[in-house]
């Protein structure tokens, strides 16, 4: 079975992100670049199933500039076996990634897509329930645990209210949630192995998908920015202040 | 430009993320408002969704189908009326972000996620990079998928009297089995929508110290929350992560206890009226947006506080 695993190069979940002076977006020059967190994880949990003996390939995708194949290469440093880059130096919405994403999946005759619940920099939440959509196979969103099994994904969700359980038909795409796994570090004889494996660039208009965004930035702004308040020496101050001050108790 | 909600609902009642989410559709319509309530034996909701102030129809699609939620059947069901409406609107919740990116690429849409504030009829405000920045964006679209964050919006309140109109739709054959749920039952209220939040987390070191936060709700009549590091160490649930990819609160009471503020965890916490942080490094990222910083080791503060609270009685949540 082939597994596909879409990873996406964000600003790294440790950087301050500042808005730029002009509106037009965020500060993006001097930022270190890594892969998208959930994405880790969903490169992770794919190298377990294959571990495992479930799968046999894993296939991971990036839509990016160029710099997105040194994504490429940490996902395949971690196990994944090849990539494709399908390089655009725009900005491309969950819509066309996941119409892309399709278009390989179908290309490549893939049984499960493994896809990141969230992006860390658009915050969306959309690609992995678009892919489900456009290929029009079950999905099993915000998982925090995935079991092959009779050729069906039983898969453990993390909903409002707590968990669920569903089970899912095969083909089927599932999105990770932060309890998935923890995701390994490649080791250095991975990190040198990767950069031989691999590694496709082709271009949105080889698959023939418009990835004309649908939405057009106005601006973009620092949110309110919160002060510091008070200092309160111990319990009883606090106490006084909520009571008295802020009256909330 | 008429509006479709897709109601949150467990048969017996609304979802309080519906009733945000019926404001920003008033909002945002020009023309009539409808709910959509799909459920099996969901008549009890629809009732509650013909009470809402501004919603002109209640769609009642009852179906074993839609017993679950499903993305699957849903979508099925709301891309079959969507022809009838300008705009498509859910809570940008685990329910809503299930369902609505599957229904807005079936439409070819590019949904709008997680909208705070409404600008025109195709303009909106959306946070961005953890709410570092606030991006204003306009939809190309005929078509408007929007979730709503729905701390931004009011409840909508009980002051209508709609009509309500059964719907139906082919089903789609099953290909997602319902196994189970783990849902804790809790007397607490609800973390989105308490008046009070007490959140623990990593500084508590462990799932029988996180009981401190129990008494402190206790006093209270809070809710509990927790920080992404206290959830994954298991001294809470998932369901009580806040953060920028776990709950959204806004409560009038936000009080963090041994946790650092990390950016992902302000993004859920930071519109809160008034922020408490006790934490014993005073270098902590979290004093810089708390109102009332407490610099000191939770273990000796928090059995106070609680005392102090609990002997005055302090207001119910
Ligand atoms: C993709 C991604 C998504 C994330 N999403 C979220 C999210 O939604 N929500 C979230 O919360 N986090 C999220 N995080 C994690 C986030 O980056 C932080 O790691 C996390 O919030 C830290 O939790 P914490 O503050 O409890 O732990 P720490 O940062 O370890 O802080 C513990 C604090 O406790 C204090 N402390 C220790 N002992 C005591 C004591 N005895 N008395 C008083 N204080 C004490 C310490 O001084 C310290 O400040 C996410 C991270 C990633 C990468
Ligand atoms: N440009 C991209 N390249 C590869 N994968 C992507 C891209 N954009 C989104 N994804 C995948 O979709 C997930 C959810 O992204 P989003 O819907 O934008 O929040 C990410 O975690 C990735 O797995």
């Amino acid at each position: 079975m082939k597994v596909l695993v879409a990873v996406k190069r964000v600003i790294d979940y440790n950087v301050r992100v500042r808005v730029r002076a002009d509106g037009s977006g965020v500060e993006t020059a001097n930022v270190k670049f890594s892969m998208n967190p959930f994405d880790e994880i969903a490169v992770e949990e794919a190298v377990r199933l294959k571990e495992a003996g479930a799968t046999a390939e894993i296939i991971v995708v990036s839509i990016g500039p160029a710099q997105a194949q040194e994504t490429l290469r940490s996902a395949l440093a971690m196990g994944a076996d090849r990539a494709i880059l399908i390089q655009t130096e725009d900005a491309v919405e969950p819509l066309a990634v996941a119409k892309l994403l399709t278009a390989v999946a179908r290309r490549e005759g893939v049984e499960l897509a493994i896809i990141g619940k969230q992006a860390i920099d658009d915050d969306a939440n959309q690609t992995g329930q678009m892919l489900a959509a456009l290929l029009d196979w079950p999905q099993g969103t915000f998982a925090s645990k995935l079991v092959l099994e009779d050729g069906r994904a039983v898969v453990t969700r993390e909903i409002d209210g707590g968990l669920e359980t569903v089970s899912l038909a095969l083909p089927a795409v599932i999105t990770t949630d932060l309890r998935l796994n923890a995701p390994r570090y490649a080791s250095l004889p991975n990190i040198m192995k990767a950069k031989k494996k691999p590694l496709d660039i082709l271009t949105p208009a080889d698959f023939g998908v418009d990835v004309s965004p649908r939405l057009v930035t106005l601006k973009v702004e620092a949110p309110r920015q919160r002060k510091a308040g008070v200092k309160v020496a111990d319990a009883a101050q606090l106490f006084d202040k909520l009571k008295h001050e802020a009256k909330v108790i | 430009m008429a509006v479709l909600v897709l109601a949150e609902h467990d048969n017996a009642g609304l979802a309080a993320a519906t009733l945000s989410t019926v404001t920003a559709a008033v909002q945002l319509a020009s023309g009539p408002v409808h709910i959509l309530v799909a459920g099996r034996a969901a008549s009890v909701a629809a009732a509650a969704a013909a009470r809402l102030g501004g919603v002109e129809k209640v769609l009642l699609a009852d179906n074993a189908a839609y017993e679950y939620g499903f993305a699957e059947p849903l979508t099925a069901l709301i891309v079959g009326l969507a022809e009838g409406y300008e705009a498509i609107l859910a809570p940008a919740n685990t329910f809503g972000k299930n369902v609505l990116p599957r229904v807005a690429a079936l439409l070819d849409v590019a949904q709008i996620s997680d909208i705070v504030a409404i600008v025109s009829s195709d303009t909106f405000i959306r946070p961005i990079y953890a709410g570092n920045a606030l991006a204003t964006v306009q939809s190309k679209d005929r078509r408007k998928v929007i979730t709503v964050r729905t701390t931004a919006f009011a409840p909508a309140t009980e002051s209508g009297e709609a009509v309500t109109e059964p719907v139906s739709a082919a089903v789609p054959v099953a290909r997602s089995r319902f196994v189970g749920r783990d849902v804790a039952r809790s007397e607490r209220p609800d973390l989105t929508t308490a008046r009070v939040v007490v959140s623990g987390g990593r500084g508590l070191g462990s799932k029988e110290n996180f009981q401190l936060m129990e008494q402190l709700a206790d006093t209270l009549g809070a809710a509990i929350g927790a920080s992404r590091a206290a959830v994954d160490a298991g001294y809470a649930p998932n369901d009580a992560q806040v953060g920028q990819t776990g709950k959204i609160v806004a409560p009038e009471l936000y009080i963090a206890v041994g946790i650092s503020g990390a950016i992902q965890h302000l993004a859920g916490m930071k519109e809160s009226k008034v922020i408490v942080a006790i934490n014993k490094d005073e270098e902590a990222p979290i004093f810089q947006i708390a109102d009332y910083s407490l610099v000191g080791d939770l273990f000796v503060e928090l059995p106070k506080l609680c005392k102090l609270l609990s002997s005055s009685g302090a207001v119910e949540g």
